[in-house]
């Protein structure tokens, strides 16, 4: 095979994170309920039911909108998209056909440094399906099916790219990105389990020649769309190398196996039969389009925190990556914005993310009295560390750690008070270090840390007990 | 509550029979029929299918809880051609609705089961549906007076869908002012149904206060009259133009040309919309359900409970939708709708009112048109026109031939349903 590129389109769907439905009043925190608890006639698709639209969604798509650059239609529509599945109580879903609310976007991704723009084809509104559960294990085996209406008429964005992506790694920047800007707005709940879901169009052009497209669906996580598209990229590479043609169908990704597999084959698509719903009038989004704000975006908040606090470009990233950690580390960078980076990347994140917490767990204001005695040379870094840890597993603040357990620095007078006992109660240490072994002298440094929890100054230390043994000798 | 025969129901116009309601209200003197594809909470629903037998709403449609808000005695689920669809209410899963003027004859239809019921005094008034005459064609063949609103005056919250674009619901009863009434109750914004955003004004006093036929413009189509209309029925129609000339109304006789296209393009729109809307009917939530087999074998048994008349427009509307002939069927249709809107709007700029009978014949007998579906859609050529452009239109008893009633079909431009129905009660005065 000669000159071989991989072409990727992207369809992002993802859930709004509204308090109620997208076409009715039910509420949509239903994950811990039973099933079929948060249903109505309208998400049941009762008879005579109908739907109405919830103007938030309009708004949370507004905003994705105009994060994503796109242009707002003034008037959009809503369409039937018509087919029979058990989970789909009207057996058509209600979506946005041919005339979405944003269109003609932008993205900028970057990959190892490289960035680029992705094009947004479109980021139209529609309603999720109910959910399956399969009595016995997978489709084919179970005897029987269960149907929840609990997530039925969820409201979802489903945002499509332009056939602009060029790897796997690609599109998991791409989602990556998405999943920022989502949460930046506030309009999306990046913890919530299948609140994103990616279908991706795969093909190889060779020599500039475009080749034929699998659509493979399914991909339920970041992780999975690298493995998925990994798959996908080389099973196609191989299909042509071999001299074979890539057929034209729907894949499915098996995440427990990372393989895709036939759905569907060209023949079996579905005809959708899409027209216009008309139970819902035409939406204008004038006044949305007027009213609605976006905060800074992740890009735009990086480049300002390099600037405005002289970070590097990976603590930059690494702070500005979820909202609520920038929001965090701002709240605590006017102490010394150097330090306040290093406190909250190297040591509160990690410490935060081994117990499954997040910076919305802890108060900022609390930690940056730490950073603050950290800065003022009033408690040790391993001290700092400490309370942390101890903050964190106590679930008690990181300033009253401190006080209760002692960790401030200790002043002069106990430093010295410290090593003159060390001294005394060590003599086979002392006689040690008098003869010649500089092992002993950790051993007494030790001793006194033990006995000032931590807060005497390691070198003041030394410094001190040298000064104490020369008198013994 | 279950549907069953009862032997004091002569004419076959109810479903189910039941008492919910009545108290203290404007409509307190009042018992009402409501066609049995509007939800009744509690009283089972049926649309006269078998798909739908045994299902009981868990809510009221919007009108009817108005209904019984305003302490209206809802006595029974009236009989209809399943799902609406029919101009004859023989295709009911019930059986035939009987016509009261002639036991012998059809009612028409689809609100066939409400028409009669009010024809025999079974009931004060009745709610019907109206998608492309279902109103107006069986109060034309009962001798009452049927209205269909403007579409998004009256919800449709709790009307069982058979093309929502077109339906409205609107009721029957024996003279305009107690039609005025119940419209009265059942008009208005509804927030569980966006479509229906219209200000009702005072509809009651409307019907009570004649309007003054002196100043009254009417146009008269030459598509709806002519070609197609029994000579009879189109001397009653002449006639009751002469009793509005008499009272001083001026009456032009214009030209709509878009109408002939109005019958093709309300089938394709209907059926296409019918397809999607009953595709609900699995069998999963409700109704008598699949039998064993996977998903599709299940959905199919469970849909082959509908009867011909509703596969066939089903199958129809699936193809008109499909891909290939989405433009050349469904897309065309929209674009003759819209040209049925611009006629309308235009005659509205000159006149006040369109006239023309309402039925291009009177009551055929019992399974006359069963075996003609294509003979049975031309009989509504005069009444879908109305559905296409959304405005209301009412049916009033305009004399018969030989004993078998005729309808007068007043229709007025958009959001003037007032007007509309002081003219009705204008003409219903001159007339008698
Ligand atoms: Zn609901």
């Amino acid at each position: 095979m000669t000159d071989a590129d991989v072409v990727i389109g992207l369809e992002v769907h993802v859930q709004l994170d509204t308090d109620s439905k997208m076409f009715c009043g039910c509420s949509t925190e239903y994950d811990d309920s039973p099933p079929n608890t948060h249903t109505c006639p309208t998400c049941l698709g009762l008879p005579g039911a109908l739907p109405v639209v919830n103007e938030r969604a309009v708004e949370y798509a507004v905003k994705v909108g105009k994060a994503l650059d796109c242009s707002i239609a003034e008037d959009t529509a809503f369409h039937r998209k018509n087919y029979f599945y058990p989970d789909l109580p009207k057996n058509f879903q209600i979506t946005q056909y041919d005339s979405p609310i944003n269109e003609d976007g932008e993205l900028e991704i970057s990959v190892e440094d490289e960035s680029k723009s992705v094009g947004i084809r479109r980021a139209h509104m529609e309603e999720d399906p109910g959910s399956l559960v399969h009595k016995g294990g997978s489709i084919e085996r179970s005897s029987y099916t269960l149907v929840d209406y609990n997530r039925s008429g969820t409201p979802l964005l489903e945002i499509v790219t332009e056939p602009d992506v060029e790897s796997p790694e690609e599109a998991r920047a791409v989602v990556d990105k998405l999943r920022e800007i989502l949460e930046y707005l506030g309009v999306f709940d990046a913890d919530r389990g299948g609140a994103l879901r990616v279908d991706a169009n795969v093909s190889i052009s060779v020599d500039d020649e475009e080749g034929t497209r699998t659509e493979v669906k399914n991909i339920g996580s970041t992780k999975g769309v690298v493995k998925a598209l990994r798959y996908e990229v080389t099973r196609q590479k191989n299909q042509l190398k071999r001299g074979g043609d890539v057929q034209q169908e729907t894949r499915h990704y098996d995440d427990d196996r990372g393989v895709t597999v036939t759905l569907r084959e060209k023949a079996e698509e579905k005809d959708y039969r899409y027209f216009r719903e008309a139970d819902i009038p035409p939406l204008e989004t004038s006044e949305y389009v007027e009213e609605v704000e976006i905060p800074e975006l992740p890009d735009e908040r990086r480049r300002r925190f390099r600037e405005e606090y002289g970070l590097s470009r990976e603590e930059a990233s690494k702070l500005t990556s979820k909202k609520a950690v920038a929001d965090f580390y701002e709240e605590v960078a006017d102490v010394d914005s150097d330090l306040a980076a290093t406190w909250v990347v190297d040591e509160l994140l990690g410490e935060l993310n081994y117990r499954d917490m997040t910076v919305e767990d802890v108060d900022a204001e609390d930690f940056r009295g730490l950073v603050e005695l950290v800065d003022a040379g009033e408690v040790t870094d391993a001290n700092a560390v400490e309370a942390i840890r101890a903050s964190l597993d106590g679930r008690q603040g990181f300033v009253e750690v401190v006080e209760e357990r002692g960790l401030g620095v200790a002043d002069e007078g106990e430093t010295l008070e410290a090593c003159r006992t060390a001294v005394e109660e060590n003599p086979d240490a002392v006689d040690d270090y008098l003869s010649g072994d500089d092992e002993a002298l950790n051993y007494l440094v030790g001793q006194v840390m033990q006995a000032t929890g931590g807060g005497a100054d390691p070198a003041t230390v030394n410094e001190v007990l040298r000064e104490e043994l020369e008198g013994e000798g | 509550m279950s549907a069953t025969d009862d032997g004091d129901d002569p004419f076959n116009a109810f479903v189910t029979r039941c008492r919910v309601g009545g108290g203290d209200g404007m409509l307190s003197d009042l018992s009402i029929g409501v066609k049995d594809n509007i939800s009744t909470e509690d009283v089972e629903t049926t649309c006269a299918s078998q798909v739908l037998e045994g299902y009981v709403p868990p809510y009221d449609a919007t009108a009817v809880k108005r209904l019984k808000d305003a302490g209206a005695s809802i006595v029974g689920k009236t009989n209809l051609d399943e799902f609406g669809m029919g101009s004859t209410t023989e295709t009911s899963a019930y059986g035939a609705t009987r016509n009261p003027v002639d036991p012998e004859r059809v009612p028409g239809g689809s609100s066939g089961g409400s028409a009669a019921a009010v024809a025999a005094g079974e009931v004060d008034a009745a709610l019907g549906t109206d998608t492309g005459g279902s109103v107006r064609c069986p109060a034309a063949f009962c001798g009452v007076v049927g209205y269909k609103p403007t579409y998004g005056l009256v919800s449709r919250y709790g009307l069982i869908a058979y093309a929502n674009s077109l339906e409205c619901i609107g009721p029957i009863a024996d003279d305009v002012e107690t039609v005025g009434r119940v419209l009265d109750v059942i008009a208005g914004e509804d927030h569980r149904d966006g479509t229906c955003n219209l200000e009702a004004g005072d509809l009651a006093s409307a019907a009570r206060e004649p309007v003054e036929l002196g100043g009254l413009s009417v146009a008269v189509p030459e598509e709806l009259v002519g070609d197609g209309v029994d000579p009879d029925v189109e001397a009653e129609f002449e006639r009751a133009v002469d009793v509005l000339k008499s009272e001083g109304a001026s009456v032009d006789r214009v030209s709509m040309p878009s109408l002939e296209r109005a019958l093709a393009a309300y089938y394709v729109i209907a059926m296409g919309e019918a397809s999607s809307n009953l595709a609900r009917f699995d069998g999963v939530r409700y109704g008598p359900g699949g039998g064993d087999g996977d998903w599709n074998e299940s959905f199919s048994s469970a849909r082959a409970g509908f009867g011909d008349e509703v596969k066939r427009r089903v199958m129809l509307g699936t193809f008109a939708l499909s891909e290939g002939y989405h433009d050349e069927y469904y897309d065309k249709a929209q674009q003759a709708r819209e040209l049925v809107r611009r006629d309308f709007h235009r005659v509205f700029e000159d006149a006040d009112v369109v006239a023309s009978p309402t039925m291009p014949v009177t009551a055929f007998e019992l399974g006359e048109a069963l075996d003609d579906p294509l003979e049975m859609y031309q009989m509504d050529v005069n009444t879908v026109p109305v559905n296409l452009a959304g405005v209301p239109s009412v049916s009033v008893p305009a004399g018969d031939v030989d004993g078998l009633p005729v309808g007068l079909q007043l229709t007025a431009a958009k959001n003037r349903d007032a007007e509309l129905l002081s003219t009705a009660a204008a003409f219903e005065e001159a007339w008698s």
